[in-house]
């Protein structure tokens, strides 16, 4: 027990006496929420819309003069034909267009609801989410103004349609990807890194002609990588909650459960590494090619898996992070329980046992 | 019983068809207490010797003992009772003197306390500098560092691999005596170094050189072998004097050392250096000096490591 406490203060002390090491501890993560929540959050002002009217009367002209008012758009108002819109959408002239179809004051006053045709260029996912939240927005305005006025709430419905890109992947649904990507990079390249670099100095050699055993070596190595990693998953999620306003709607305990499991894999996923590698450069290179990549592109966090050709999908199916994606997905976005991803998680918790397995058995007791 | 054994130790590196052969046959025994020195140029195999010993490898074919257990397979024995201090500097750099040394005591389950007459006279030099990270040591501090963490845990068997390599001439003195202190208390140390002028410190040696041991002996008995006479030669055109001295008929080698020549003769006749002599009195040398000289291990080493052919 003494030997471990000794192990692990001797690795907190390399972590925080190394600011390159620290830097990319606690640094890249917070780059990358800050970086992928700005480009998501920032506002998008003045973009030029169409807004055509059909019904041309006292409810549609009222929504219009607030979209105007809006700082966000900039209304052309023209009735073109759907042909010249999607026309529009081609040359980039326009990035969205709000139909209002005839009689629509109408519907509104005799129906109680009437229907509003929004259609973004999705090519862009996030700047079409962004605005037709706003006019969303806008919408509901209106109609919270009108309900003080009438006894009977007034229902509109604006039909979002989203062209060319209608599951909008890779929008809201980042943060995922990115505590996915960033515990792998860490927990891996990290300890990965951090036992090849005891064999390049030659400490490896003495820590080997000493009464300690292999696992308490490994354990030693993962502890303070372990620790890290949970203040970086504490980090990515009081970021996401304070700058990108992103709700967890799950139980957070259960999140911090199976993020350690992930962790706990990755780790091993970087000892298997170390085992192989000889140098710090290639160890850093290999976990980059194979688990960093990998799991930017076959998570399915930028890139639909379903699209993908078999071998790929396959391929990814063979990664820790691809059930962790799933996982946190279900639990952060969608506040789903455990009974909605217990296969996953016990896929995750198989891929860990084997890793370890391996991981126990492959270590070397000699140099060579 | 002997503290360290070899028996016919082979270790080859490398792929089937591209073989290094690193250590051949080598066999020797180390006595219990005894300071031992494995000497020879760089790449003559020490450090593989050192390896197999400190069950780092594992040779392709022989045996060897630590301690009386077997390199193989108790291996687990040998680490607990060892102390083993590598050739490069291989302790943590970031971490300061003080922390090393507890960080090495506390995995081999001893303290500072427990065992600090073992380095105190060591550890006193450079307790000084004890916040000081290790990285930034002097070479001879960080050697001294190093044999305190290798010696932390009382050790029964000392393992030094080239433990002098890069040090000055002051601290390689200093800690050759160190050395003669830990001897005193019974540890028995293996050492290898690559200086000749060090190996007569040593209780025994074994001379070595591609991977073969080709003496075992102690100092003196190994320059007893030296099997003819040695002179040296000395003048202010060396250039010439090498070539005038090989060119003469009945030398059998002559190499630079220091600042003369050592040369000898195939046959140790009185005639051969008298007719030499007489042959570079002819020559311009204005201040040439020869004499008999005892010969010293790196003689020893040279004559028998290149026999020259009759």
């Amino acid at each position: 027990m003494k030997q471990l406490l000794a192990f692990v203060r001797k690795e907190f002390y390399h972590v925080f006496r190394d600011k390159k090491t620290l830097l990319m501890l606690f640094g890249v993560p917070i780059a990358q929420i800050v970086l992928f929540g700005f480009t998501l959050t920032n506002e998008i002002k003045n973009s030029r819309i169409v807004v055509a009217d059909y019904a041309h009367d006292y409810a549609s002209q009222e929504i219009i003069r607030k979209i105007e008012a809006s700082r966000y758009f900039e209304v052309v108002k023209s009735n073109m034909s759907h042909d010249e819109i999607e026309a529009a959408f081609k040359t980039g002239t326009i990035k969205m267009a709000v139909i209002f179809p005839a009689n629509f004051y109408n519907d509104l006053s005799h129906l109680n609801k009437a229907q509003i045709q929004v259609i973004a260029d999705a090519s862009d996912p996030n700047t079409a989410t962004t605005l037709t939240s706003y006019l969303n927005n806008i919408i509901t305005d209106y109609q919270t103004q009108k309900a003080q006025q009438t006894k009977v709430p007034y229902l509109i419905t604006p039909e979002v349609k989203m062209l060319y890109n209608p599951e909008l992947l890779g929008a809201p649904n980042f943060v995922p990807g990115v505590m996915a990507l960033v515990l792998m990079l860490i927990c891996a390249m990290m300890t990965s890194i951090s036992i090849v670099k005891e064999k390049e100095l030659g400490t490896m050699e003495i820590l080997l002609v000493s009464p300690i055993r292999p696992f308490l070596l490994i354990i030693s190595k993962v502890i303070p990588y372990l620790l890290v990693s949970i203040i970086n998953l504490i980090t990515i999620l009081v970021l996401s909650v304070v700058l990108l306003h992103l709700e967890i709607k799950g139980s957070l305990l259960l999140l911090f459960l199976e993020s350690t499991l992930f962790i706990i894999s990755s780790l091993a996923l970087g000892l298997l590494i170390s085992v192989r590698a000889e140098s710090q450069m290639a160890a850093m290179m290999t976990s980059q090619m194979s688990l960093m990549l990998p799991t930017m592109l076959l998570t399915g966090f930028m890139f639909p898996i379903e699209n993908m050709p078999l071998p790929m999908r396959a391929l990814s199916y063979a990664f820790p992070s691809h059930y962790y994606y799933i996982i946190v997905k279900a639990v952060m976005l969608e506040g789903l329980g455990f009974m909605a991803i217990w296969k996953e998680t016990l896929i995750l918790a198989f891929i860990t046992t084997v890793l370890v397995i391996i991981n126990l058995r492959s270590f070397k007791i000699r140099l060579a | 019983m002997a503290a360290i054994t070899l028996d016919n130790i082979v270790k080859t590196y490398g792929e089937k068809d591209q073989k290094v052969l690193a250590v051949d046959q080598a066999s020797f025994a180390v006595e219990e207490g005894e300071m031992f020195g494995l000497i020879g140029p760089d790449g003559a195999g020490k450090t593989t010797i050192f390896r197999i010993l400190t069950t780092l490898l594992l040779p392709d074919s022989g045996t060897a003992s630590v301690a009386g257990y077997d390199t193989a397979a108790d291996y687990t024995q040998i680490r607990n009772c060892v102390g083993y201090m590598p050739g490069r500097f291989s302790l943590y750099q970031d971490l300061t003197v003080e922390e090393n040394l507890k960080f090495f005591a506390t995995i081999f389950n001893t303290t500072i306390e427990e065992n600090y007459h073992l380095i105190k006279d060591i550890y006193v030099q450079i307790e000084p500098f004890k916040d000081r990270r290790a990285g930034k040591l002097s070479g001879g501090m960080k050697q001294k560092l190093a044999l305190c963490c290798a010696l932390i845990h009382k050790p029964t068997v000392l393992f030094l691999d080239e433990p002098t390599t890069g040090v000055d001439v002051v601290s390689r003195v200093e800690f050759w005596d160190m050395l003669k202190r830990l001897k005193a208390q019974g540890i028995t140390i293996l050492v290898s170094t690559p200086y000749m002028d060090e190996a007569v410190l040593c209780d025994r040696i074994a001379l070595i050189q591609s991977g073969k041991i080709l003496s075992v002996d102690t100092p003196a008995n190994t320059v007893k072998k030296y099997p003819t006479k040695l002179y040296a030669a000395k003048a202010s055109d060396m250039h010439q004097l090498l070539k005038d001295i090989r060119s003469y008929p009945g030398v059998a080698s002559c190499f630079t050392f220091g600042e003369s020549l050592h040369f000898t003769f195939r046959q140790d006749d009185a005639q051969n250096i008298a007719g030499l002599k007489a042959t570079l009195d002819s020559g311009n040398y204005l201040d040439l000096v020869i004499n008999e000289i005892q010969p010293n291990i790196e003689d020893y080493f040279i004559q028998i490591s290149e026999p020259v052919h009759a």
